[in-house]
């Protein structure tokens, strides 16, 4: 029978606690892409030129029906093949923002629809340009209602960085591989990833919670 | 070589990877659907005890990654003398954490169902069980199916996270290929194809017709 060994926990504690500071900064980086790339998505998805609004769409459908892990690959492997050599931190950034980028432009979508017709009227009357209606009238409006979706993303994108260790991204899960293929042990790191994991993703829900009714009581929701 | 050349050669083992990535699909699908079900379920049970274990499993599975658990059931669960084989683990591991979300569908979708026709069902004498199989679990089933067919299509793609402890689905073939060609574009370029072909063409249609032959069973169409 296995035991928990706590002197080898406290040996391996640190590179662990280190690991998750690159997994926090993964997920912060692609997190930070996600959402200003999810937003350009959105939009283009309302101008009025249909060959654009078709190909978006049909991308984020692609992106969304497909996996990530398949996604990182393709972006790490196929650069090289034509001359553009990208790090692991950087195709991962890519690949993980990219793909969150798509689930976040159908988060804005729904807060964008979710804005009175009125307001674009009124918005037309005070004879606003596209860019000030967007930016003054419309958006303000649809964020306040896209926060949860905006928060699980978060949470979600938390959870994803561990399959950027498959292309040598040193967070969490590869910083486990690494001490147990040198000790010879798994049980402790991978179980130890798990608890972390646990210990960020579940505070991080509730905080996104909060946050969301503060938001709803300032906008006076 | 030409891309049709390169098809000609591999496409055997594409299409294993592809009968390997579908089986692994429909088997954590059962699995996951019946875990939903019990612990959708239980999470409503007015048993503290059936109730804390419900909410243990939905937040446990919820808050730690995919990739974590599958590494968890397959090299530390044998240390505990469970050896899972790898096949059975990665559908296992794909089937628990779908049957996490799921559940919360489950649960949404009952609570969903008007209080008016749990007081019928009790004014017509029918057992708790009668009463959720006949009257409640089928109107809940018609009002959770539509966000059954997005998680179908996570499910899909959390699939693909069995390649790595060596399941030989479409990713595993994909990324073997890649190691021997280097023709990284073709192939991983091939295999989000057939991702998107699966998701898009096969999974996404059929929860759409599920959805449309439920609710005209229920005379709701």
């Amino acid at each position: 029978m296995l035991e928990w060994r706590w002197e080898f926990v406290w040996e391996v504690l640190p590179r662990l606690i280190e690991a998750t500071g690159n997994t926090l900064l993964a997920a912060g980086g692609g997190y930070a892409i996600a959402v200003v790339l999810g937003l350009v998505l959105a939009l283009a998805q309302r101008t009025p030129y249909r060959g654009l609004t078709f190909v978006v769409r049909e991308f984020v459908e692609f992106i969304r029906s497909t996996p990530l892990l398949l996604q990182i690959f393709f972006i790490f492997f196929v650069g090289p093949q034509f001359g553009i050599r990208l790090s692991p931190w950087t195709s991962g950034m890519i690949a993980i923002g990219l793909h969150y980028a798509c689930y976040l432009s159908e988060v804005y979508r729904g807060g964008i629809d979710s804005v009175a017709r009125g307001q674009w009227e009124a918005a037309t009357a005070l004879n606003m340009t596209a860019f000030q209606t967007y930016r003054r009238v419309i958006i303000p409006q649809a964020i306040p209602p896209a926060i949860s979706g905006l928060g699980n993303y978060l949470v979600g994108i938390f959870k994803d960085t561990p399959m950027l260790s498959v292309i040598g991204v040193t967070e969490l899960i590869h910083t486990a591989n690494a001490i147990g293929s040198e000790h010879y042990r798994f049980f402790e790191p991978y179980t130890l990833v798990g608890l972390i994991f646990l210990a960020i993703s579940l505070p991080a829900a509730g905080l996104i919670r909060l946050f969301e009714g503060y938001v709803r009581r300032k906008m006076g929701l | 070589m030409s891309f049709t050349e390169f098809l000609l050669q591999y496409w055997p083992r594409l299409l294993s990877g592809t009968g390997i990535t579908v089986a692994q699909f429909l088997l954590a699908a059962v699995l996951g659907i019946a875990i939903s079900l019990v612990m959708g379920l239980m999470k409503l049970s007015e048993n503290r005890l059936m109730r804390g274990t419900a909410i243990t499993y939905i937040e446990f599975f919820r808050g730690t990654s995919l990739l974590v658990q599958l590494y968890w059931i397959f090299f530390v669960l044998p240390l505990f003398g469970i050896t899972v084989e790898k096949f059975t683990a990665g559908y296992l591991a794909v089937g628990m954490n779908i049957g996490a979300y799921g559940a919360e569908l489950v649960r949404g979708g009952i609570l969903s169902v008007p209080k008016g026709q749990w007081e019928a069902a009790l004014a017509l004498n029918m057992s708790p069980a009668q009463r959720m199989r006949r009257i409640i679990l089928p109107q809940a089933l018609v009002n959770m199916l539509p966000p059954w067919g997005n998680l179908m299509i996570e499910l899909l793609k959390g699939t693909a996270l069995v390649s790595l402890i060596s399941v030989t689905d479409l990713m595993f073939e994909a990324r073997q290929i890649n190691n021997t060609t280097f023709l990284s574009a073709q192939i991983f370029g091939t295999a989000l194809i057939i991702y998107y072909i699966l998701a898009r063409f096969m999974v996404t249609p059929f929860m759409r017709w599920l959805e449309r032959h439920m609710s005209r069973k229920m005379g709701r169409s």
